[in-house]
């Protein structure tokens, strides 16, 4: 029986879709078996992220309401073998077009073949929120080092630890900058965790390729070299209960992840 | 003569009180009581008023009771009900009662967009972040950072204090008086600790070195007998 892993954020444009996409083909890369899910109705694109848009046939709404099964539906991504599959949103439907339990029932039934299931949220904390938590059993709440980021991860936090079926959320930052936080223009890793108070999973520098793989449609981490997929990899290795310590980004900057460590305690 | 007597008038330095039979029927009481203001009509010449307590025993008065012997009372014209004294209360008092001096402790952090609020003291093990919000009837003591908002005394306590290890908050209130955080940021006073908010002389909230409340706020001490 696999594990479900909703990734959400509370607020767009900050890296939900990006850290899904890699952090499935991370899994994927370690032999694991991965379906992505992408529950962001009317405004898809983690088929775009995969680079995989050409091959939907049906989508999320045609599995809940009936029009076909759930294999029918799920994109296969060549590159990997039998271990990577999507399941794409609906792009003319509405979030309403699906409910958390008929969602609950969908990721049920992708566990039984999966051994993750990546939950692609939308923004927001309304129907699409309630649709993407309603079958997972962990989940990944992703910020960049912006206030108005933050604050929204904290407003999901709070939603997600109302939620009795999903385990402690945990946290990725994303798109870090080390000049800006170093000058104090950013807030800084430290001040983010500690704000936040859950476990920290990885940092994500803010890296050109990420946007150069996006327009290729290439996940990021399938390139061994780029920083960004080295964190996504680690990511990945730490969902799967390794113990990976926290990569220092360049040495002027390991003060602050030596003060880190403690975040990366047990688990 | 006199039958036995439901309404017993004794006068006070401070005014007069009525004490009322709790054993005959209310009828029976409002009659007499009518009665006996009337006859004491020796006490309407004095001209300016006269303050009244009325206790009532064991007897529970309901409000719409409150205000009919109120009204009666009222109709001699110097007499004034300062207050209605009893042995009894509902349940329903009661409990309110023992819930507004009651601390609730509660371990989490409230979270932007999450309301928590206690009828009495709140002592709050973790933080309010931004956009969280406390209420309490009472006091707020806060083991960790206020950076929310807090409002203590929501009921009209303006007594009440508000205490936060980091004292960072968007916005205080306590009962109607609020104050935000100056636009530049709170000053840093690392060396003071504990910080505690509560109003002044001149109604205003200000907020100082946790120590100050002993002599402010004697009454936060709820020890019997001293150590
Ligand atoms: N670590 C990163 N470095 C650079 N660009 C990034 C990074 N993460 C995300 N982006 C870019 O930010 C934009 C928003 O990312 P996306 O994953 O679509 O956010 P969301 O799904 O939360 O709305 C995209 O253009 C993406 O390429
Ligand atoms: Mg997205």
């Amino acid at each position: 029986m696999g594990e479900a892993i909703v990734v959400t954020s509370g607020k767009g444009g900050v890296g939900k879709t990006t850290s899904s996409a890699n952090i499935g083909t991370a899994l994927a890369l370690k032999d694991k078996r991965v379906c992505l899910v992408d529950t962001d109705i009317g405004l898809r694109n983690l088929d775009v992220v995969m680079g995989l848009e050409n091959r939907i046939i049906y989508d999320l709404v045609d599995v809940v309401t009936g029009r076909c099964k759930i294999h029918q539906a799920l994109v296969k991504d060549k590159r990997f073998d039998n271990h990577l599959y999507l399941l794409p949103a609906a792009q003319a439907s509405d979030k309403t077009a699906v409910t958390p339990e008929q969602m609950k029932a969908l990721i049920d039934e992708l566990k039984q073949e999966f051994d993750y299931i990546i939950i692609d949220c939308p923004a927001g904390i309304e129907q699409g929120f309630k649709n993407a938590v309603a079958g997972a059993d962990r989940a990944l709440v992703v910020t960049t080092p912006e206030v108005s980021a933050v604050r929204d991860a904290d407003r999901i936090i709070g939603l997600l630890e109302k939620e009795e079926h999903i385990a402690p959320p945990r946290l990725i930052i994303n798109r870090i900058r080390n000049h800006l936080m170093k000058n104090g223009d950013m807030l800084d890793v430290d001040e983010i965790t500690t704000h936040l108070s859950i476990e920290l999973i990885g940092i994500v520098v803010d890296d050109d390729e990420v946007i150069k793989s996006t327009t290729h449609g290439e996940p990021i981490a399938l390139n061994p070299n780029s920083k960004a997929s080295i964190a996504y990899r680690n990511i990945a290795r730490r969902i799967l209960g390794e113990s990976v310590p926290l990569q220092p980004l360049d040495d002027e900057y390991k003060g602050v992840f030596s003060r880190l460590k403690k975040f990366f305690g047990g688990k | 003569m006199k039958k036995n007597q439901n309404v017993v008038i004794k006068g006070t330095k401070e005014g007069l009180i009525l004490h009322l039979c709790d054993t005959c029927s209310y009828d029976d009481l409002k009659k007499e009581l009518d009665e006996r203001l009337t006859e004491n009509s020796f006490l309407h010449n004095d001209s300016h008023p006269i303050l009244v307590k009325v206790h009532s025993g064991n007897r529970y008065l309901t409000e719409a009771q409150k205000d009919e012997l109120r009204d009666l009372i009222r109709s001699r014209k110097n007499l004034l009900v300062e207050a209605f004294e009893s042995n009894v209360m509902t349940r329903e008092e009661a409990a309110r009662l023992k819930a507004e001096n009651e601390i609730v402790s509660v371990a989490r952090i409230i979270r932007s967009g999450q309301v928590l609020e206690v009828p009495g003291d709140l002592l709050l093990v973790g933080d309010v972040n931004p956009g969280g919000k406390v209420m309490a009837g009472g006091n707020i003591f806060i083991m960790g950072a206020l950076k929310g908002i807090a409002h203590a005394g929501v009921n009209g306590d303006s007594a009440a204090i508000i205490s936060a290890s980091v004292m960072k908050p968007t916005q205080l209130r306590i009962n109607d008086c609020i104050t935000r955080a100056p636009d530049e940021g709170f000053p840093e006073h690392e060396k003071r600790g504990m910080e505690c908010a509560y109003i002044d002389e001149d109604n205003r909230i200000v907020i100082d070195r946790l120590q100050v409340l002993m002599h402010l706020r004697p009454n936060l001490t709820r020890l019997e007998g001293g150590f």
